[in-house]
């Protein structure tokens, strides 16, 4: 889940990491008085999103006509596929230097890895390209913990000045705020040092765990939720991993690697998907569901159903998708692959209730769905 | 140790629920050497043939066992795996889907310190052809699984089960199964899960199934250049759009990072044959076996 920069700073401020003074807002109007109370200020688009300041997302304001003013050109705008609802008005800082700090959850060293750089307020990507020695990162054994000692022999070698200790402190304080709120990804890009010396947090970019949101609910109220279709919408509601695509051939199976690959089958085949549907895991007896959101889809004009069974036997996910279909009665023709556990009973159940037969693999049953489709389906 | 045998002895936590006692009762029939179970609340019954203890600790002192198979809801896993790893398992196989990822690392670093092998979390197991089986697998049907010498490794129990049943179709068979799991943080790496099988004796050609999404296919294929032993692989979610977590937390491609071409282009260099769909991988294992 993506925290939208105003949401992200009170956990730093909370934490002791100084953040601009600023009014998350979502009027014009609003605008201009938090700039009258402020200051000069920076208006900021509030997207869960980058590149706002590329997309002309942040603007700085001197009054509060102006603010008034950039805040009518940002709200509203669309910055990749989000519009502006919201922007945070925030007071200038005199910038002195520019650092970048991030705390995330690391798959090659199984663990929280802190990344510092001096060369901040600029894509840490194209730091690690022209000026890796500038990074520094380090693994931390998350039973351990990361404390502002550990934060000074990481920072050992590079050249900070009089900024070190409390680059120190500040990145123990953010190590704290990534564990406390089961962080995925907390950066702060840039950490300033300021005019009068002392550091302030720029921005912040939080990405929290959704394998936490159960034991977060308090701060996922605060969090962005992923921007869904009215059909993905109904998929979480049934807990069902649905994704809405632009094809027009339906894609129906069990497991997350199976879905993905009969939508990969189509498309090698000359086909586009319409949809992920898997109703894998937990999930397998809600096949009537499931087959609901697939056919609901508009322009959909055939549909692949791919069963393999494991741990979803293929009987259980064959008996719900065809009580839907009884009960639906779809116009579309439907292609069948069934394999694994429980496959023979489900095979016979598909000849007997709707007098069908399955393909031999997924390839031949997804190939019959796209020619299908290419047909204009029935 | 990765690859469990019919030897070892298997604990199994949370082996009173409803999915403990019926896959328990599977892996028992199976040949898997269920030793014991955990649960606190019914310590000092028995279930399914074996003792319950309250805890992987008092388990260990009283019925010694090799590796816990865990059967424990999200939030229970961090506690249940550091009692195994004190207790001393060598192995963990963690079945569970939606742990918290700071607990996952934390039992990450705690299986490092004490040399235990994890497997997972969110796989559906391990399968050790004729021998024995952990998870949900379905290792007693004969046309997924069959004695033979290809081993297999999947970040995807569906998908690895068909691959599992394409490669018996075909007329081969496997020596084992190795469902490493879709989390985006997992022990057993498809790379770790290649060594292992690349010392296996008993194991001629690899079959491995990845998906996008990370790093772990590109950091295997290094391994793989060096193997004598071919490599056929399947990459799942080339037709997958950019940013989307696509059912499995770790299948999610950012920016360039863990694209299918990123991951295909690093097997193929490494001498892997890289499936354009699973049902290919019988005619696949033709060539690269010679026979």
């Amino acid at each position: 889940m993506n925290f939208e920069e105003h949401a992200a700073k009170p956990l730093l401020a909370a934490a002791g990491i100084a953040v601009p003074d600023g009014r998350y807002v979502r009027t014009a109007i609003e605008a201009a008085a938090a700039q009258q109370a402020i200051g000069p200020s920076v208006v900021k688009a509030q997207v869960p999103t980058g590149k706002r300041g590329k997309a002309g997302g942040i603007k700085t304001a001197d009054s509060p006509g102006e603010a008034q003013s950039v805040a009518e050109q940002i709200l509203g705008m669309d910055i990749a596929g989000h519009i502006v609802a919201g922007v945070l008005v925030e007071g200038r800082s005199d910038i002195a230097r520019e650092f970048y700090a991030a705390i995330m959850n690391d798959a090659a060293s199984k663990g929280p890895l802190v990344i510092f750089s001096t060369e901040g307020g600029m894509d840490i990507e194209d730091v690690a390209a022209s000026t890796p020695d500038k990074i520094k990162r380090v693994a931390v054994d998350i039973r351990v913990g990361f404390d502002a000692k550990a934060a000074t022999l990481m920072l050992a070698g590079l050249d900070l000045g009089d900024a070190e200790p409390a680059v120190a402190g500040a990145l123990a304080k953010l190590y704290a705020v990534y564990i406390a709120n089961d962080a995925e990804l907390l950066e702060i890009n840039p950490l300033a040092v300021v005019a009068d010396g002392s550091l302030v947090a720029l921005d912040c970019k939080f990405v929290m765990d959704d394998s936490a949101i159960k034991r977060q609910t308090e701060l996922t109220e605060h969090g962005t939720p992923e921007k869904l279709t009215e059909l993905e919408v109904r998929g979480e509601a049934a807990v069902i991993k649905y994704i809405e695509l632009d094809g027009d051939v339906g894609v129906l199976a069990n497991g997350a690697g199976l879905t993905m690959t009969t939508m990969d089958v189509v498309r090698h085949h000359g086909g586009n998907p319409a949809n992920f549907c898997e109703i894998g895991g937990e999930a397998y007896t809600k096949a009537q569901m499931a087959l609901e959101m697939v056919l609901d889809k508009p322009g959909i004009k055939s549909l692949v159903v791919n069963f393999c069974g494991a741990f979803a036997r293929c009987e259980v996910m064959m008996e719900g998708l065809l009580n839907a279909w009884e009960e639906l009665n779809p116009d579309i023709p439907v292609f069948f692959s069934i394999a694994g556990t429980g496959d023979e009973e489900a095979i016979k159940m598909l000849k007997d209730r709707l007098g069908l037969d399955p393909y031999p693999d997924m390839d031949a049953a997804s190939k019959a769905a796209v020619d299908a489709a290419k047909g204009g389906g029935k | 140790m990765i690859i469990v045998r019919k030897e070892h002895r298997v604990l199994i936590q949370g082996i009173t629920g409803k999915q403990g006692t019926f896959w328990t009762e599977l892996m028992q029939d199976y040949g898997t050497n269920v030793v014991g179970g955990v649960n606190p609340k019914k310590a000092g019954t028995s279930h399914c043939g074996v003792p319950v203890y309250a805890s992987a600790v008092d388990a260990m002192a009283q019925t010694p066992f090799d590796v816990s198979v865990l059967f424990i809801p999200p939030l229970g896993v961090k506690d249940a795996a550091l009692d195994a790893i004190k207790a001393g398992a060598r192995n963990l196989c963690i079945l569970t889907e939606h742990i918290p990822v700071h607990d996952v690392m934390y039992i990450m670093a705690a299986a490092k310190v004490a040399g235990t092998a994890i497997t997972g979390p969110n796989t559906a197991g391990s399968v050790t052809v004729g021998e024995c089986f952990l998870g949900f697998m379905p290792a007693f049907n004969e046309r997924i699984f069959k004695p033979g010498r290809i081993g297999v490794i999947s970040r995807s129990g569906s998908l690895g089960t068909l691959m599992c049943q394409n490669i018996v179709t075909a007329g081969y068979g496997q020596s084992a199964f190795i469902g490493i799991g879709g989390d985006p943080i997992i022990g057993t790496t498809t790379r770790a899960a290649l060594e292992a099988l690349d010392a296996d004796d008993g194991t001629d050609a690899v079959v491995m199934v990845g998906e996008i999404g990370g790093e772990m296919e590109e950091h295997a294929a290094e391994y793989a250049a060096n193997m004598d032993k071919p490599v056929i692989a399947f990459i799942a979610g080339g037709a997958a759009p950019k940013g989307k977590k696509m059912g499995h937390a770790g299948a999610i491609v950012m920016g360039d990072r863990g694209t299918y071409q990123s991951k295909s282009k690093a097997l193929e260099a490494a001498g892997a044959s890289v499936l354009a769909t699973p049902s290919h991988v019988g005619d696949v294992l033709k060539e690269r076996l010679g026979s």
